[in-house]
């Protein structure tokens, strides 16, 4: 199995730790002038979210956590498990609920999104940061009003509701920002 | 991996004139004392054999060069200081460049400066006062307190580092600083992330902090206090949480410098670290005579990063390690 030596801590980096895998958010080296130097960790457990803090005597090995970032296609959910295809291998994953997370509210079929493999089992789903949806569901706007500041709440495709401008109609496609849930523009052809 | 921008300097150019100033200032404050600047090599066929000082070799087979056929990178220049004052040379200082392996991050750099210095006559006390002059000086007044180091530790942790068992400070360490795995942890180790995560931190704010009375333990090559032989006649000082100096009334018994070297390398022989060896000439010297004097290095990066303003050492030097 595959270690990091504290002298390879940084940002980002992917380690075990009592069986979890983790992220080190901050690294922070610490040593006495004549003293024995120290390693001041915070790290993010991939799996819960949590962040905790660390210390490690300074040139002590962890074992790397075998987590990798890949991107993949979404196919389709049968409502249990959200499938995902390596657009390379074709190999298909099935993401649980815990790993889709909000990106379930964004995905549409055959976007390709980044998935962080721990395993290799997803463990987390990033939706793609722009996405183009339909609308489904909103209220008529006024007419003629192209351009105040006004807003309604309009139903995409996949279940997601965005506040989107009065002229907006049934039937059109938006590009929307999916890291804030905001509309971004009328998508064009 | 090569970043188009990292041929810049970390620092700002405005930054390094100021730095400059400071530099010059520094060498203004020895001038008006009579203090002698000297320059001693970076390159030397002794390293040490402190048990946490990692030094840089480099292979040397050009003439001269010694039996190993490899040179060290200074850690501080305090053995070549030293063989000046067993020769007659009285007060000096030195702006040296220092080298240590493994040493990263937000107030370390492998490479860095030393302000080190040495005033035959003066005991660590009078030295005190002259660094908090220099620190005056350089980083601005400031009221300047003193700490005894075991004094420091019942205050903020309710732990006597002289008389505590090593089951104990392992104890301390555990709720202090959670998340430390305290297995492979001995007693200074303990000691050293103690007084690191959470007596340096506060250490500092608003004043020059000095600590004092180091246990014996972690003596280094400072006297053992006559007062009190669990404690050494070591100081150092902080400002702003930052370790700017480290300083010490100097062992000039040879016989004892000796002894411990010795448990230096039989420490680094338990631990399965690289042994060096012990730096004959420097042992010499302190034969031939070392005077009664107190010595101190200043970490001038530091001093530099309190009175830029700067948060990390790369916001006072040029090209830290990975532009360099």
């Amino acid at each position: 199995m595959a270690s990091f030596s504290t002298n390879q801590f940084k940002s980002g980096l992917k380690i075990m730790l009592d069986g979890d895998p983790y992220a080190i958010v901050d690294n922070e080296f610490v040593k006495p002038g004549k003293g024995q130097a120290f390693n001041r960790v915070k790290v993010r457990n991939l799996k819960t979210g949590k962040v905790i803090d660390r210390t490690f005597k300074s040139g002590d090995t962890v074992e790397a956590a075998d987590v990798m970032e890949t991107e993949m296609q979404y196919l389709y959910s049968d409502g249990e498990f959200w499938y995902f295809m390596d657009p390379e291998t074709f190999e298909q994953h099935a993401a649980n609920e815990a790993a889709v997370g909000d990106a379930a509210k964004w995905l549409k079929e055959q976007d390709v999104c980044n998935i962080t493999l721990y395993n290799g089992e997803p463990l987390s789903v990033e939706a793609p940061p722009h996405v183009q949806l339909k609308v489904v569901q909103t209220d008529p706007g006024l007419r003629g009003d192209t351009s105040s500041g006004g807003s309604k709440p309009a139903t995409l495709e996949t279940g997601a509701v965005v506040q989107v401008p009065l002229f907006i109609e049934e039937g059109e496609v938006l590009k929307v920002d999916t890291r804030n849930g905001a509309y971004i523009s009328r998508a064009k052809e | 991996m090569i970043d188009a921008t990292d041929w810049r300097p970390s620092a700002s150019p405005e930054t390094l004139r100021r730095r400059a100033a400071l530099l010059a200032d520094v060498r203004a404050f020895f001038a008006e004392r009579g203090v002698v600047e000297v320059e001693t090599p970076s390159l030397a066929a002794a390293g040490v054999t402190d048990v946490h000082l990692d030094g840089l070799g480099v292979n040397y087979d050009g003439p001269g060069a010694p039996p190993s056929g490899r040179l060290w990178l200074q850690t501080s220049p305090e053995y070549a200081m030293k063989r000046l004052l067993a020769a007659g040379m009285g007060a000096i200082y030195q702006v040296a460049r220092a080298f240590r392996a493994g040493e990263r991050g937000a107030r370390h750099n492998p490479e860095f400066t030393l302000l080190e210095w040495y005033r035959p006559g003066l005991d660590h006390e009078d030295l005190m006062a002259e660094v908090a002059e220099l620190a005056a000086r350089i980083a601005g007044p400031r009221p300047v307190r003193r700490h005894a180091y075991a004094a420091l530790f019942r205050t903020h942790l309710g732990l006597d580092p002289l008389t505590a068992a090593a089951d104990e400070v392992r104890e301390c360490v555990a709720a202090a600083v959670p998340g430390t795995t305290v297995a492979g942890l001995d007693r200074d180790d303990g000691l050293d992330l103690l007084f690191g995560a959470r007596i340096a931190p506060v250490l500092g704010q608003d004043a020059f902090d000095f600590v004092t009375d180091f246990p014996a333990s972690q003596a280094a090559l400072a006297r053992l206090s006559p007062r009190d032989p669990r404690v050494a006649e070591r100081f150092e000082l902080f400002i702003d949480g930052l370790e700017i100096a480290n300083g010490f009334h100097e062992l000039t018994n040879a016989a004892e410098q000796r002894r411990r070297f010795e448990a230096d390398r039989e420490h680094r022989v338990a631990a399965g670290q690289p042994v060096p060896l012990i730096d004959e000439r420097l042992l010499a010297a302190l034969e031939a005579g070392l005077p009664d004097c107190a010595g101190v290095a200043l970490g001038l990066d530091r001093l530099f990063m309190v009175a830029l303003g700067a948060t990390r050492i790369d916001g006072v030097i040029a090209f830290p390690v990975e532009r360099a």
